[in-house]
C-alpha cells in the first residue's frame, strides 16, 4: 500500500529523481524515442515535458545510434543529457557511440573532453515481452573502459543512483531492471541524496555463504534465501568500476561465494568476480567450497513461454545455495 | 499496368525522386476532406486510383474485379484474424503483439504484385502479407503465445520470419537482391517498415547500397502517421517521405496505402523492375495505424479521437468493398459467407495453437539451434536444467488478463493501479 507519498515504485522513484535534476540543473535534459508527450513506454518520464517543455523533455526521431552520438555532442557543448534508449535490446543499434567514441573522450582528449552523459535502459525480462525486448546485456559495456554501468534493485537505489549517475562527469549506462519497475514501493525522500557509485551493500547478513548479485535478481535471492539461516546477500549496484571490498569482506568471512545473474552464464560477471577472489590470496585461502554461479543459460533469451525455464528462479537459486552450503 | 510508357531507369510518369500521377491518367489527390499527409499540404502528389466512396479515379481499372475480390478476400480475412488476435491477447490467451488494422491494402497491394520467386522481408505489422504469403494463422499465433515454433516460415516459401529491431531487416532485403543477383534469377525482394524507421541509420544505409550496386528492392515504407507516440511530421522534415530515393538514385513515388489498386499498380510496376534488373524503388504508402502499437500502447495518451475518426472514412476495407459492389462484382451476401469462412478458419487454427501450447512445449527446445551442433558444454547445461524442472511446471501459459489505461510497452507491465485514497 502507498500509505506515505513518499512510498513508491521504481518507476516513480526515477521519475522523482529526473524531476529534481532537471529543476536543480538547467544544464539537464531527456531526449529519446516517446519521452515526451507518452511519458516513455514505462511512464518513467510522465509528465515531465508537461512540466519542464519540449526544449528540456524531447521526443527525438526513432535512431538510437543518432540519441546516444548526439548526447555526447551536447554534452561537450555545455549539457547533461539523460538519453533513453526504449530497450536495451534496441541499444545495440547505439554501441557504435559508446563504445567508440562515448567512453573515450576522455582519454583520447587527455582529460580535456568530459562526457557526463546518462544512458538510460530498461532492461532483463520476466515481463512476457516480445524478442528483443529481455536480455540482460551489462557485460557489453562492463567490458569496455571508460563506462561507468549502474543497474539499482529498487525504488531507494534507483533514486539515488540515478541522481549520482546524472552528477557525475562520467559517462554513465543505467540499466533500469524492468521487471521491478512496479513490483513493490519503497521509502524514497524528497531532494534527498545521491546513492555513491562503487559502493555495494549488504542487504541481508549471514555468515555461511555470501551471494553476489544486483538487479531484478537481488529480491529474487531474497526470496530464496528466506529459509536458509547465514546467507549474506550483496547487491552489487554498481556494475562497473565494481566495489570489491565489500564483497571480498563478506566472501573472507563466510568462505562460501555464490554468484547469481540474469544474464548467460559465459561471459557473465560471475566470472570477474571470481577472478578477482582467485587474485586475492587472504580470500582465496579462506574459502571453504567452490564458487558456484546460477545464471541464465547459454541460449538466445527464448520468447516468452520459456522465458521462466531461461532466467534464475527461486528454485534454481535456492538449489545453488544449498548445494554451495553443503559443500 | 500504370499507363505511360516505360523508360529505363525510371517508373514510367514518376521521375525519381519526384511524387506520381502526373501523367497517363492517374489521378492527383484531389478535394481531399483530411489530406493523406499531414505535413504541410500540397506537396508532391500522390497516387490515387479509387477515391474513399469507392470510385474509379482512372479511365480503366488496372486489375479484373475477379482479382481485386480475391485480394479483398486476403484483406478481410487479414482483418478478422487481427481483431480475434486482439482479443485473445486481452482475454490473456496470448501475449503482444502489432496490429495491423488499417494497413491491409497498403500490404496485401503490395505483397499481390511480388511473385513467390520474390523474396519477402517483413517488419512486425505484416500479419496481412504474411497470410497472403501462406503463413499459417497457427504459426502467428504460436509466435505470439511466446512460442519459437510460431517465427518458422512456410516450407519453401522465400520469406524471413518477422525483424522487430526497427529497419533492420532492410539490408537483409539488399542481400537477398544481391543474391539473387549474383545467380542471375529473376527476382526481386520487398522489404516493409514504417514511416519511423526512416530515421534509422540502417535503412539510409540499405537504401544506399541498393542504389550504388543497382539491387532489386521494393522498399515499401508504410507511412502509418505514427512511430508508437511520435507523429509523422516529428519523425522527419522531409515532405513526402518517398523524396528520399532521389538522394540514392532510385525513383520514389507517394502511394494513397488505403487505396488497393494504386498500390498494386505502383508496386507491381516496382517489383518488374527490380525483377529485370533495372534497380530499386521507394514507395511510400500513405496509411493510418488505426489501432495500437501494439497491445501495451494506448494511443489516446498521444492523439485525437477526432484524428481516428478522420482516417476511419479512408478505410481500406470499405473503399475496396464499395467498389467492388459498384461494379456488381461483390454484396452483403458474399460478404457474410466470406466472414463466416474466415470465422471457421479461425476456430479451427485457435484452437490448434492452444491444444500446442498445453499438450505440447518442451522447455528444453530452448536449447535446441543454437549451433547446427550442440556443443559438449550445452549439452551439460541442458542436463541441468532437465534435472532442475524435474516435477515443476517452467512454461508460461497465457499472459494475465490485459486491463486498461496500461503503459505502452510491450509486455505485461501495466501502470500501477491507483489506490484509494492518493
Amino acid at each position: 500500500m502507498s500509505g506515505s507519498p513518499n512510498n513508491l515504485t521504481m518507476v516513480e522513484a526515477l521519475n522523482r529523481a529526473l524531476a529534481e535534476e532537471l529543476e536543480r540543473d538547467p544544464r539537464v535534459m531527456l531526449l529519446g524515442e516517446d519521452v515526451g508527450v507518452d511519458g516513455g513506454v514505462f511512464r518513467v518520464t510522465k509528465g515531465l515535458q508537461e512540466r519542464f517543455g519540449k526544449d528540456r523533455v524531447v521526443d527525438t526521431p526513432l535512431a538510437e545510434a543518432c540519441i546516444v552520438g548526439a548526447s555526447v555532442g551536447l554534452a561537450i557543448g555545455g549539457m547533461v543529457p539523460v538519453c533513453e534508449m526504449q530497450f536495451s535490446g534496441f541499444m545495440n543499434f547505439a554501441y557504435g557511440q559508446i563504445q567508440p567514441h562515448m567512453s573515450r573522450f576522455l582519454s583520447r582528449t587527455r582529460g580535456q573532453r568530459r562526457i557526463p552523459v546518462v544512458v538510460r535502459a530498461p532492461s532483463g525480462g520476466g515481463i512476457r515481452a516480445l524478442e528483443h525486448h529481455c536480455e540482460s546485456e551489462e557485460m557489453s559495456y562492463v567490458s569496455v573502459p571508460g563506462l561507468v554501468v549502474l543497474m539499482p534493485s529498487g525504488p531507494r537505489t534507483a533514486y539515488g543512483l540515478m541522481k549520482a549517475a546524472i552528477r557525475t562527469a562520467e559517462p554513465t549506462i543505467f540499466f533500469e531492471p524492468k521487471s521491478i519497475y512496479r513490483a513493490f514501493r519503497e521509502e524514497v525522500p524528497v531532494d534527498g541524496d545521491p546513492y555513491p557509485i562503487g559502493k555495494a551493500e549488504v542487504v541481508r547478513e549471514g555468515g555461511d555463504l555470501t551471494v553476489v548479485t544486483w538487479g531484478a535478481m537481488v529480491r529474487r535471492c531474497c526470496e530464496a534465501a528466506e529459509t536458509g539461516a547465514g546467507i549474506e546477500i550483496v547487491d552489487l549496484l554498481t556494475l562497473k568500476p565494481m566495489d570489491p571490498e565489500t564483497v571480498m569482506q563478506s566472501v573472507k568471512k563466510t568462505g562460501r561465494c555464490l554468484v547469481v545473474h540474469e544474464a548467460p552464464r559465459t561471459g557473465g560477471l560471475a566470472g570477474e568476480i571470481f577472478a578477482r577472489i582467485s587474485e586475492r590470496e587472504d580470500v582465496f585461502y579462506s574459502l571453504r567450497a567452490p564458487l558456484a554461479r546460477v545464471a541464465s543459460f547459454d541460449v538466445p533469451y527464448p520468447l516468452f513461454a520459456r522465458e521462466n525455464a531461461y532466467l534464475p528462479d527461486a528454485d534454481r537459486i535456492a538449489a545453488g545455495m544449498k548445494k554451495t552450503l553443503a559443500a | 499496368m500504370l499507363p505511360g510508357a516505360r523508360r529505363p531507369g525510371t517508373i514510367a510518369g514518376f521521375p525519381p525522386g519526384g511524387g506520381g500521377g502526373r501523367e497517363g491518367g492517374v489521378a492527383k489527390r484531389s478535394g481531399d476532406p483530411a489530406p493523406a499527409e499531414p505535413g504541410p499540404a500540397g506537396v508532391g502528389d500522390i497516387v490515387r486510383m479509387v477515391d474513399e466512396e469507392g470510385r474509379l479515379l482512372v479511365k480503366k481499372p488496372p486489375l479484373p474485379d475477379e482479382r481485386v475480390v480475391e485480394l479483398y478476400r486476403h484483406m478481410v480475412r487479414a482483418r478478422r484474424f487481427d481483431a480475434r488476435m486482439l482479443k485473445l491477447q486481452r482475454q490473456g490467451r496470448m501475449g503482444t503483439f502489432a496490429p495491423c488494422f488499417g494497413q491491409e491494402a497498403a500490404q496485401v497491394g503490395s505483397i499481390a504484385a511480388c511473385t513467390p520467386r520474390d523474396w519477402f522481408v517483413p517488419s512486425f505489422r505484416e500479419t496481412a502479407a504474411a497470410l497472403y504469403r501462406g503463413a499459417t494463422m497457427r504459426g502467428i499465433l504460436l509466435y505470439a503465445m511466446g512460442l519459437e515454433e510460431g517465427a518458422m516460415v512456410p516450407e519453401g516459401a522465400r520469406d524471413i520470419p518477422i525483424s522487430i529491431p526497427v529497419g533492420g531487416q532492410s539490408s537483409h532485403a539488399v542481400g537477398l537482391a544481391w543474391a539473387m543477383k549474383m545467380k542471375k534469377e529473376k527476382a526481386g525482394a520487398i522489404v516493409y517498415f514504417g514511416d519511423g524507421a526512416t530515421s534509422e541509420g540502417i535503412v539510409h544505409e540499405s537504401m544506399n547500397f541498393a542504389g550504388v550496386l543497382g539491387l532489386g528492392v521494393l522498399f515499401l515504407c508504410q507511412n502509418n502517421q505514427w512511430a508508437i507516440s511520435t507523429p509523422r511530421r516529428q519523425q522527419a522534415a522531409a515532405v513526402p517521405l518517398a523524396d528520399r530515393a532521389r538522394a540514392y538514385g532510385f525513383p520514389g513515388v507517394q502511394v494513397d496505402g488505403n487505396d488497393l489498386l494504386a498500390v498494386w499498380s505502383v508496386c507491381e510496376l516496382a517489383m518488374r523492375r527490380a525483377r529485370g534488373g533495372e534497380g530499386a524503388t521507394l514507395v511510400e504508402a500513405v496509411t493510418y495505424r488505426r489501432g495500437v502499437h501494439t497491445t501495451a500502447d494506448d494511443p489516446r495518451v498521444y492523439r485525437s479521437e477526432e484524428e481516428e475518426k478522420s482516417w476511419e472514412r479512408k478505410d481500406p476495407l470499405d473503399r475496396t468493398r464499395k467498389y467492388l459492389e459498384a461494379r456488381g462484382a461483390w454484396d452483403a451476401k458474399r460478404e457474410e459467407a466470406l466472414e463466416a469462412e474466415v470465422d471457421a478458419e479461425m476456430q479451427v487454427e485457435v484452437q490448434a495453437a492452444e491444444d500446442y501450447r498445453a499438450s505440447s512445449v518442451n522447455p528444453l527446445e530452448m536449447f535446441e539451434f543454437v549451433y547446427g551442433t550442440m556443443p559438449p558444454y550445452l549439452k551439460q547445461q541442458r542436463d541441468e536444467a532437465e534435472e532442475a524442472f524435474r516435477g515443476r511446471n517452467v512454461v508460461v501459459g497465457a499472459s494475465a488478463p490485459w486491463k486498461p489505461g496500461g503503459a505502452a510497452a510491450v509486455g505485461q507491465l501495466e501502470e500501477a493501479p491507483e489506490e484509494p485514497g492518493r
